[in-house]
C-alpha cells in the first residue's frame, strides 16, 4: 500500500529526437520530466510503467523565448521558472500568476508546465490558462511538429491529444500585454488542488476556463461568449456552470461547485477589470 | 539563578535539524530482512483462501505468512477476550487494514512486490460501517460473543427525571465528536533482533518499559534478556502506546528467520492501520434557569471502537463521562456510555483521549444555554463556575477530584486580551451588511484531566504502576546523567528535565545529560502519555536530584570541615554561608565521592547516585479559556480564523516556549479537528479519506497566529506546582472553533453545526436561509 512502486527500467534522453526513438522502441513506456503527476501514481501502483524514459535533461525544451505574437514556452520549463519570468509576466500575465500557485515552492521547482498540461488532470491550474488564453500546444514524433488548438487538446480524463509515440514540446501563448487577467482557486487548504477554479483573460479575444468542473479541463464556453458579447460581470458569472458535469466528491457535490464557478467567476472578472 | 520558567533552547534540536537524529528506520544491522503486510481491502469478509505460492517463489522472499503460521502465539496484546485482534486474520477480516498475510525479503522493494503477489479470495460478509449501522436491529454482527455490536453499557448513573420536570427551561444537543486519524510524521517502525543473547526490538513507541515487559510475555520469554529501544520518535499523539501487531509479527519473523527483520509502514498503511481517535457520539440533555444556572445535566456517550475494541480504547468513554461538568458547579450530572464495535479501524487514545470530547460537549452546551436564556456565553460561564475557592472539589465521577483551579481568573485574563465590546459591535455592522463576511466570537472555558500518575490510574490500562522513575547521577567529573523512563517523542523532554535538575544540583545546565528510551540502561520506566512526563517523571527528576544534592552537601562539608547546613552552592562551587573563600568546587566533590578515604563515616563510594519511581497523589487538572474569532464567506461558506487568544493554566511552567509550542501544536489539531480533518467511510465500510489527499491536515499558512497569556495555579500534589500541557490545545480548541461558527450564523437560527464545519456544509445553511 503506497510508496513502493513496481520494477520499471529507466532510459535517459539527451534531445527530443532520441527520446522519439526510445518511444517507438519501448513498450509501455512512460515520460519523466518533473515526476510531480507520475510518479505518486507509480508509487500507488495505479501506474506501472515498464521503461521511464528521462527527458528532463533535453536542453531545447526548456526556457522562455519571445516569438513575436506570441510566448513559446519550453515543455520542460519548471513551474518556478514561468513564475518568476519577467517576460511571462509582462506580456502573458496570468501564466505567471497562475504558475506561481501551482501546488508549494518544491512543487513548482521540480513540476514543468509540459508534464501538467499533458496529465490532463482537470484539477490542474494550469490547463485553464492555456485555455483562456487561447494557447497552441506544439507536439513533436516522428512526422515531425503539428499544433493544435488549447480547446483540442484536453480529451478525455487524465487523456490529451498527444498520441503515444509524440512528445508535447512547446506551449505558444499569444501575447496579452496590458490586458486584464484574473485568477480564483477556491481549495480546502493552501497547496491543494482546486476544488473548482477560474481563470479570466480580460482583452481583445476574452477567456474564461474552469477548474475542476469536470473530467476535462473546459472553457466556460456560453459565459466566454457573453463576456466577448459585453455581458455584465452577473450576467456572465450566472452562466459559469453552463453546460458543465461536475464531479462530486468530500469536498463538494455537483451544485456547490456549480455555485461556486459563478462566484468564482464573478470575483476573477472583478479583477480581470471588468464591472 | 532558577532556570525554571527559563527559556532555554533545546538540547535535542542541533541533532534533529541537522539531520543526525536516529528514528528506528535510519537502522539497518547486517542482515537485515524487510517486512510487508498483505491487508484486508474488504471492510468484513470471510477469508477464503490465501495463496502465497506466487510471492513464495519470487527471489528475495524469505517468508510468507499466514494466520496458520501464527497458530502458537497469542492476540495482540491488550485485546479484549473473545474479540481479540489477531496478529493475522484467521477466519474474517473484520476493517479495511487488518493484516491478511505477512512477507518478508531481503530488501524493501522485494517485499512490496511479494506482499502484491498474495492472492487473498475473500467472501464478502454485511459490514456495519457506522454506529447507527451497528446499533441497528438485526444489524451483521462483527463478534458473535456479543450477541450484537455493544461490547459494554452503562445505563445513566442516576435517574434525574425529578430535576428535569421540576426545572424552567430544558434543552437537547446531538453531537458527533468526528473520527481522527493520529498523522505522526513518523508512521509505526519496529526493527526486531532476535538472536542467542535475546530479543531486541527498537521501535517507534511511548512507552518502552510497557513495551518490553509486554514482548517478554506474549513470546513467554524472561525480561532479562529483552531490550526495548525507542529512539527518536517522531510524534506519537497516544497512538504510539498501542500494541501495533507489526511490532509483534518482526519479532516472531526474527525469532524465525534468525535475522533482524524491519518494517516501516507507509503513509497509506498508517491511515488505516495506527488506531484511530475520538469517533464518539453524544446525546446531551441539560436543565437550566432564566438566568443560565445550569441544574442538571444528563451526557450519554457512544464510543465507536471499530473492529476490535483495544483496553485502552474502551476507557476513553469513562474519561469523557468522569470530565463532563468541565469547569462548571452542576448540582446533578447523570452519565451514561456505551462502548461498539464497527468494521472500522480500532479506536484508541489520541492526543487528549476523551477529554476533548468531554470539553467539547459541556462547552456546546454552555453556549447552547446562552442561546436559549438570551444571556450572554461569558455570562453564563462564569454563573456556573466553580468557584476558586472551591477545591478540592469532588465532580459527580469517583476518577475526578479537582486539585486546583482559578476558571473565572483565566476568562478575565482572557477578556483583557480580546475587545469583545467592540468585536459585538463589529459583528453587528457587518451582519448588517450584505456584502461583509459574517463575524462570529466563540468561547472556550476549558479543563482536563492530566497527570496520569496516581496508584491505579495507569493500572487500570495495564501498565506495570503508575509512577515514574528518574535517577540522577553524578559523574567522576562533576556532570550529570539523568535517567528517566518518560522516553519522550517530540516534547523536549531533554532539555525540561536537565533544567529541573540543574536547579536542585546546582550544576550547569551544559554538563546534565539526560537518557531516555533504552530498557538496558533505564531499568524501569513508564512512558509519556497522558501529559505526564513533567508533572510526575520531572517531579522524580526533582526528587531524586535533592536527594544527591543532599549527600554532595555532606561530602562538601567533610570536604571544608564545616557543618553540612551552612554549606551553599554557586557557581558549581560548594562554600561555607558568607565565607566564599573557603570552597570546593562542585568537580572535587564529585571526584572524591568516588574515593572512600575522602568520605564522611558512614558515607559509601558512589552515593551521588539516586534512584526514585516518583509517585503522585492525584491526577493534575489543567485549563484554560480560548476565544476565537471567524469570518465566514457568505458565498463560499468558508470559514476563516481570524484570531486565536489562548490563555493556558499548566500550573508552573519549566520552559515557556516549550509550552507554548505544546500549546500552539494541541491548538492546531484541535482547529484541524474543527474543521478539516475526519476520518470517513462509505456505507459499506471502506475508507473514503485513507490518503492526506483526502484526509485534510491542515498545513502551516491554514493555522491563525495565536495570542497568549497565562494564569498560574499551581498543582498540589507535586512540588514542582506543574500540571501537564501535552493535550491542553486539543482539548480547548476545538469548541472555541465551533462556539464561534455557531455564533456567526445563530441569526438564522442554528443552534449546532458537526465538525468539521466545512465549506459545503455552512453553504447549505446559507443557501436554505435565503
Amino acid at each position: 500500500m503506497g510508496m513502493i512502486p513496481a520494477r520499471f527500467d529507466y532510459r535517459q534522453a539527451g534531445s527530443v529526437a532520441e527520446a522519439l526513438q526510445l518511444l517507438a522502441s519501448c513498450d509501455d513506456a512512460k515520460l519523466l520530466a518533473g515526476g510531480h503527476s507520475l510518479v505518486p501514481l507509480m508509487k500507488m501502483r495505479l501506474v506501472s510503467p515498464s521503461t521511464l524514459i528521462d527527458i528532463s535533461g533535453i536542453a531545447e525544451l526548456q526556457g522562455v523565448t519571445d516569438a513575436g505574437s506570441v510566448l513559446r514556452v519550453g515543455a520542460l520549463t519548471r513551474h518556478r521558472v514561468v513564475e518568476r519570468s519577467q517576460v511571462v509576466a509582462q506580456h502573458v500575465p496570468l501564466l505567471a500568476h497562475v504558475a506561481g500557485l501551482v501546488g508549494d515552492p518544491q512543487v513548482r521547482n521540480r513540476g514543468t508546465i509540459g508534464g501538467s498540461l499533458v496529465h490532463g488532470d482537470p484539477a490542474a491550474d494550469l490547463p485553464s490558462v492555456a485555455l483562456a488564453t487561447g494557447a497552441t500546444m506544439v507536439v513533436t514524433g516522428s512526422g515531425g511538429e503539428r499544433r493544435i488548438a488549447a480547446s483540442d487538446f484536453f480529451v478525455d480524463f487524465l487523456e490529451t491529444a498527444v498520441g503515444p509515440d509524440e512528445i508535447l514540446t512547446a506551449i505558444e501563448f499569444p501575447k496579452r500585454t496590458g490586458a486584464g487577467f484574473g485568477y480564483e482557486k477556491f481549495v480546502r487548504r493552501s497547496m491543494d488542488y482546486a476544488i473548482v477554479g477560474v481563470a479570466v483573460q480580460a482583452g481583445e479575444q476574452p477567456g474564461i476556463a474552469l477548474v475542476n468542473m469536470g473530467s476535462v479541463p473546459r472553457r466556460a464556453d456560453a459565459a466566454s461568449r457573453a463576456l466577448a458579447s459585453g455581458a455584465g460581470v452577473d450576467a456572465v458569472a450566472a452562466l459559469a456552470a453552463d453546460g458543465t458535469n461536475p464531479p462530486e466528491d468530500l469536498n463538494a457535490n455537483a451544485d456547490y461547485r456549480r455555485h461556486l464557478a459563478s462566484v468564482l467567476t464573478k470575483r476573477a472578472l472583478l479583477a480581470a477589470g471588468y464591472r | 539563578m532558577s532556570l525554571i520558567g527559563a527559556k532555554v533552547l533545546r538540547k535535542e534540536d542541533p541533532n534533529l535539524i541537522t539531520g543526525q537524529g536516529q528514528y528506528v528506520d535510519d537502522l539497518a544491522p547486517a542482515g537485515c530482512a524487510f517486512m510487508a503486510m498483505v491487508r484486508s481491502t474488504e471492510p468484513h469478509a470471510r477469508i477464503v483462501a490465501v495463496d502465497t505460492s506466487a510471492a513464495r517463489s519470487m527471489d528475495g522472499v524469505l517468508a510468507v505468512w499466514t494466520s496458520a503460521d501464527i497458530a502458537g502465539l497469542p492476540a495482540r496484546p491488550s485485546s479484549l477476550p473473545g474479540m481479540d485482534m489477531p496478529l493475522i486474520a484467521g477466519d474474517a477480516a473484520r476493517f479495511v487494514g487488518d493484516i491478511v498475510a505477512v512477507v518478508v525479503a531481503t530488501d524493501r522493494y522485494t517485499a512490496a512486490d511479494a506482499a502484491e503477489a498474495v492472492i487473498v479470495d475473500y467472501e464478502p460478509l454485511p459490514a456495519v460501517a457506522s454506529l447507527a449501522q451497528a446499533l441497528a436491529a438485526d444489524a451483521p454482527m462483527i463478534h458473535p460473543v456479543l450477541q450484537g455490536n455493544t461490547v459494554f453499557f452503562q445505563d445513566y448513573t442516576e435517574d434525574l427525571s425529578a430535576e428535569f420536570a421540576a426545572a424552567p427551561r430544558t434543552a437537547s444537543l446531538s453531537l458527533v465528536n468526528n473520527r481522527c486519524a493520529p498523522v505522526p510524521i513518523e508512521p509505526n517502525v519496529v526493527l526486531a533482533d532476535w538472536g542467542p543473547a535475546g530479543l531486541t526490538v527498537w521501535a517507534a513507541f511511548q512507552a518502552p518499559h510497557h513495551l518490553r515487559n509486554t514482548i517478554a510475555a506474549f513470546f513467554g520469554i524472561s525480561q532479562d534478556t529483552t531490550r526495548v529501544i525507542a529512539p527518536d520518535v517522531g510524534g506519537g499523539f497516544g497512538a504510539k502506546i498501542n500494541f501495533a501487531s507489526e511490532i509483534f509479527l518482526a519479532a516472531a519473523l526474527s525469532r524465525a528467520l534468525s535475522r533482524p527483520v524491519k518494517y516501516t509502514q507507509t503513509r497509506s498503511e498508517c491511515m488505516v492501520a495506527m488506531f484511530h481517535g475520538r469517533a464518539q457520539e453524544h446525546k446531551v440533555d441539560v436543565a437550566f434557569d432564566d438566568s443560565g444556572k445550569i441544574l442538571a445535566l444528563k451526557v450519554q456517550v457512544t464510543q465507536d471502537q471499530g473492529a476490535y475494541p483495544d483496553a485502552t480504547g474502551m476507557g476513553l468513554p469513562v474519561l469523557t463521562t468522569a470530565m463532563s461538568a468541565g469547569c462548571y458547579k452542576i448540582p446533578k450530572v447523570a452519565v451514561s456510555w456505551r462502548n461498539v464495535v464497527t468494521n472500522t479501524t480500532p479506536v484508541a487514545a489520541y492526543r487528549g483521549a476523551g477529554r476533548p470530547e468531554a470539553s467539547y460537549m459541556i462547552e456546546r452546551v454552555i453556549d447552547l444555554v446562552a442561546d436559549e436564556t438570551g444571556v450572554d456565553p461569558i455570562e453564563v460561564r462564569k454563573t456556573n463556575f466553580i468557584p476558586a475557592d472551591g477545591f478540592p472539589y469532588q465532580t459527580h465521577s469517583p476518577l475526578a477530584v479537582y486539585d486546583s483551579g482559578n476558571f473565572a481568573g483565566a476568562l478575565d485574563e482572557l477578556l483583557r486580551h480580546v475587545d469583545y465590546p467592540a468585536l459585538k459591535a463589529e459583528q453587528a455592522a457587518r451582519l448588517a451588511d450584505p456584502n461583509a463576511k459574517l463575524l462570529g466570537i466563540g468561547f472556550s472555558s476549558w479543563l482536563e484531566i492530566a497527570g496520569f500518575g496516581p496508584p491505579g490510574s495507569l493500572e487500570a490500562f495495564g501498565h506495570l504502576a503508575s509512577w515514574e522513575s528518574a535517577q540522577v547521577r553524578v559523574q567522576p567529573d562533576g556532570s550529570a546523567i539523568i535517567y528517566t523512563g518518560a522516553s519522550p517523542h517530540g516534547q523536549g523532554t531533554v532539555t525540561t528535565f536537565a533544567q529541573i535538575a540543574a536547579d536542585q544540583l546546582g550544576i550547569d545546565f551544559e554538563r546534565i545529560s539526560v537518557r531516555h528510551g533504552d530498557t538496558a540502561v533505564i531499568p524501569q520506566g513508564i512512558g509519556t502519555m497522558g501529559s505526564r512526563a513533567v508533572a510526575v517523571g520531572g517531579e522524580g527528576v526533582k526528587t531524586a536530584s535533592t536527594r544527591v544534592f543532599e549527600r554532595a552537601k555532606k561530602i562538601a562539608a567533610h570536604l571544608l570541615e564545616a557543618t553540612e547546613d551552612d554549606i551553599v552552592v554557586e557557581n558549581e562551587e560548594f562554600h561555607v554561608r558568607g565565607t566564599p573563600s573557603k570552597s570546593v568546587p562542585w568537580s572535587q566533590v564529585a571526584w572524591k565521592s568516588f574515593q572512600p578515604l575522602e568520605l564522611p563515616a558512614g558515607m559509601e563510594p558512589g552515593s551521588l547516585d539516586a534512584t526514585v519511581f516518583q509517585q503522585v497523589p492525584n491526577f493534575s487538572f489543567p485549563s484554560g479559556a480560548y476565544c476565537c474569532v471567524v469570518e465566514i464567506d457568505r458565498e463560499t461558506g468558508e470559514v476563516e480564523i481570524r484570531n486565536m487568544y489562548l490563555v493556558d493554566d499548566c500550573g508552573t511552567v519549566i520552559n515557556p516556549m516549550l509550552v507554548e509550542g505544546q500549546v500552539h501544536g494541541g491548538v492546531a489539531q484541535g482547529i484541524a479537528q474543527a474543521l478539516y480533518e475526519h476520518m470517513q467511510y462509505d456505507e459499506s465500510g471502506v475508507p473514503r479519506t485513507a490518503t492526506l489527499m483526502d484526509y485534510l491536515v491542515p498545513a502551516a499558512p491554514d493555522l491563525p497566529g495565536y495570542v497568549s497569556g497565562r494564569t498560574v495555579t499551581l498543582n498540589p500534589s507535586n512540588t514542582l506546582g506543574a500540571k501537564g500541557v501535552g493535550e491542553s490545545g486539543s482539548v480547548g480548541a476545538p469548541p472555541a472553533v465551533i462556539n464561534a461558527v455557531v455564533d456567526a450564523l445563530s441569526h438564522l437560527g442554528v443552534k449546532h453545526i458537526d465538525m468539521p464545519a466545512t465549506p459545503q456544509k455552512i453553504w447549505s445553511i446559507l443557501r436554505g436561509s435565503k
